[in-house]
């Protein structure tokens, strides 16, 4: 034994230059299977169930029928609407966590319009005060935060969290003012009988112009993000604000701009889940989506294309758990496990793609 | 050659996972038995929601029909799709346990006229006047009026041993909502005190929520600090009944026994039992007939339930004191809203407009009190009792 030998590692980690996109995928796929093969024994381990008839469960319970199809298209597309609003907002490392108040602010202004306005004006004029109320609302629930941000430089992730908590007392103050019958707290479907400002449904497919209003979100956000000038201020301002000042941009306009635009798709969001879908509101009714749409939009990088992808996967997990407890009598909690261990594999997986394991081999002794 | 076994493994179990899920797909079958769907707020976590749960699969065992339950569904458009989704998988009858459920199943109910759909706590069956939506309710107040029974009983033990002073007898309540589900509940929990210890006063608070462990086990400690000796409770969790069990104050429980958690303080609690309902509901289907529009459950059709006496913690007598005044009720010799027995501002209480129809306006719209009697759950299922008595003073 040679005492002057360094000391090698087991294991020494490298930054990777860039992998090829094939690469990659082949490292996301096997990490999903990985996910599958551990959640499979975990299941197997926890419950007795066969992990297979589990997964084939979770599909059926999303794709099972063309109503769980179009109902998983609608929770898609909610989910991907709050993550397309969050998503400007992160690409300029300001950390918006109120997406989850912005969306119960713009529901809440259409839930007001929808019950001081209903029958009072005609539905078409109703739909466009909705429209106008729940986006400026919500923006202007964003820009606040996004003001004190630009202007005495407060921690807009505390800022932002603290205003859901706002928010979700707002709603609990104007549900107990709107409801019916007395005591109860609840408002219930708000002109359940005239339906006076509920978004009006494309042919038969209640869910549909949902859907298509996210489509188009989805493809101008990509555009805004990835071609227009405002884009590109933006991820200048995310990279370092430093840079972005020396070359003359109003970092505070950016900051504020784009957080206008944040919230004003959050009120969408809110417009879309109170007068297209539910048509009355709750505390409950953002649904934690303001949180899973970080997720939603971190995992896909900021691209909007890719976020249909994680969103889809967010969302066909949460669709297929539910059928899990239903057809398992497993409690919901079970579903999380799996759900949080696939999530952790595919978050985890991204550390093999940007860094590189070298192991210390025998080969090199033998040299 | 790990990396190579690794790979076959791999996609071994890949091409096993498709063939699985191509299988389950095509193994859909359809039998002609009638199944019966349940959406529930939360799980068996919640003591409301387990409640029907026990319920619903007892009813179902029982009747040899197949169950499908589906839990944590939101108050929200969420109820709709698994209404309509038990709907697409074969269910005749369709129960939704929550308040807030009762439009999204009016709303599915419309869309689908052969299919039964039941709520329960709801107030808008009579009003909608669809052949295919009901509500349903129990005249859970008698039970609540047992309960007291077994309070009053507790607090004059605690005036005999001269733990308390007669005037120092003050019950705690902490309630959900200031709605009449919850009022007729802790008035009726009041009233069956006041028979058997006269001198006993309330004070009740809200917690805004029918579900929150941390607010109803501040609620629970803020009455007892308030100098409550005696405790129960109309809201979900086990918040109340715990902070009680640390403090060693004793608690009237709701829902079911929570002498598990509570051995020294738990005395009685009352609760709906939903088996008869279910049953009535399902035999109602098989047999082609209508099921009532309201239906309310007693303690004759066993609806009205009350569970053991804890020994440790009731005080003696409790039993037969409850055994006497569940005859009283059960012949008609006791009313619990006898007129007679509470005062509204220091006067009887003559007549009374009741709040039955749930429209836009809170406008009392029926006449309840006759013959000395308030007639409670007689015109809907669900509670209307909303009149705030003397001897109850609400802490906002």
């Amino acid at each position: 034994m040679n005492k002057t030998k360094k000391h090698e590692p087991l294991v020494h980690i490298a930054k990777r230059d860039s992998l090829p996109a094939y690469k990659a995928w082949a490292i996301r796929a096997t990490a999903i299977l990985a996910a599958l093969i551990v959640a499979g024994i975990i299941t197997m381990l926890l419950t007795g169930e066969n992990p297979l008839k589990v997964y084939s469960t979770m599909v059926k319970g999303a794709f099972g029928t063309s109503r769980r199809i179009w109902s998983l298209l609608q929770s898609l597309a909610m989910l991907l609407c709050v993550s397309l609003a969050v998503t400007p907002a992160f690409k300029m490392k300001f950390w918006n966590i109120g997406a989850e108040g912005q969306v119960l602010i713009g529901g809440l202004a259409t839930a007001a319009c929808m019950i001081t306005l209903g029958d009072k004006v005609p539905n078409v004029l109703l739909i466009i005060v909705m429209i106008v109320a729940s986006i400026s609302a919500a923006a202007i629930w964003a820009l606040i935060p996004a003001f004190f941000k630009a202007k005495f430089n407060t921690n807009e992730t505390l800022f932002t969290l603290m205003m859901n908590y706002v928010a979700i007392q707002l709603v609990s103050y104007f549900e107990m003012l709107w409801e019916n019958p007395k005591g109860s707290s609840n408002i219930g479907i708000i002109n359940q009988a005239t339906h006076a400002g509920w978004l009006p449904t494309i042919g038969n497919f209640e869910y549909l112009l949902n859907i298509i209003v996210v489509l188009a979100l989805t493809v101008f956000m990509y555009i805004y993000l990835k071609y227009s000038k405002h884009g590109y201020e933006l991820t200048v301002v995310g990279e370092s604000e430093n840079t972005a000042r020396y070359i003359g941009l109003n970092v505070k306009k950016v900051i504020m701009r784009t957080m206008i635009l944040s919230g004003a798709i959050c009120g969408i969001a809110g417009l879309l889940l109170v007068g297209g879908t539910n048509h009355t509101i709750t505390t409950t009714t953002a649904g934690g989506r303001g949180f899973t749409a970080i997720m939603v939009s971190w995992l896909a990088k900021f691209n909007p294309l890719y976020m249909i992808l994680t969103a889809f996967l967010i969302t066909f997990l949460q669709s297929g758990a539910g059928e899990i407890s239903t057809v398992f009598g497993l409690n919901e909690s079970f579903s999380d496990i799996i759900t949080g261990i696939i999530i952790f594999f595919i978050i985890g997986c991204e550390f093999f793609i940007n860094y590189k394991l070298h192991f210390r081999s025998s080969h090199k002794e033998v040299k | 050659m790990f990396k190579k076994l690794l790979s076959v493994v791999l996609a071994a179990l890949m091409v096993f996972s498709l063939a699985a899920v191509v299988a389950g797909c095509g193994s859909e079958t359809k039998s002609d038995s009638l199944k019966f769907g349940f959406i529930y707020l939360h799980d068996e976590n919640s003591t409301y929601d387990n409640n029907f749960l026990t319920a619903a699969k007892e009813a179902c065992e029982k009747m040899g029909v197949e169950m499908i339950n589906k839990t944590n569904i939101d108050e929200s458009d969420a109820c709709k799709e698994a209404a309509l989704d038990l709907v697409d998988q074969g269910c005749g009858i369709i129960f939704a346990d929550s308040f807030g459920h009762e439009d999204f199943m009016i709303e599915a109910a419309k869309a689908n006229p052969d299919v039964q759909f039941l709520h329960a706590t709801g107030t808008k069956a009579h009003t909608e006047k669809l052949d295919n939506f009901h509500n349903a309710f129990a005249s859970i107040y008698e039970g609540r009026y047992l309960a007291g029974v077994a309070a009053g009983m507790k607090i004059n033990e605690m005036i005999e041993s001269g733990q308390i002073t007669a005037d120092q007898a003050k019950m705690g309540y902490v309630g959900a909502h200031p709605y009449a589900e919850v009022k007729s509940g802790y008035t009726s929990f009041y009233l069956g005190a006041k028979s058997v210890c006269p001198s006993v006063t309330m004070d009740v608070t809200f917690t805004g929520s029918w579900y929150d462990e941390t607010l109803e086990k501040e609620a629970a400690n803020k009455l007892i600090a308030d100098g409550c000796v005696l405790i129960s409770q109309h809201a979900d969790s086990m918040g109340a009944p715990t902070a009680c069990e640390a403090a060693g104050v004793p608690n009237v429980s709701y829902n079911g026994s929570t002498v598990n958690a509570c051995p020294n303080t738990f005395i009685v609690s009352s609760k709906i039992n939903w088996e008869p309902y279910f049953e009535y509901a399902i035999k109602c289907v098989q047999e082609g007939k209508a099921i009532d529009t309201d239906w309310t459950g007693t303690i004759a059709t066993g609806s009205v339930e009350l569970t053991e006496v804890n020994e440790k913690a009731a005080a003696k007598g409790t039993q037969e004191a409850i055994d006497a005044a569940k005859a009283g009720l059960e012949s008609g010799k006791i009313n619990v809203f006898d007129t007679a027995n509470f005062t509204v501002k220091g006067e009887a209480l003559t007549s009374y407009m009741a709040d039955v129809d749930s429209d836009a306006e809170f406008k009392g719209d029926t006449e309840v009190v006759k013959d000395g009697v308030f007639e409670e759950s007689k015109y809907r299922s669900a509670p209307y009792f909303d009149v705030d008595i003397d001897g109850i003073s609400v802490i906002e």
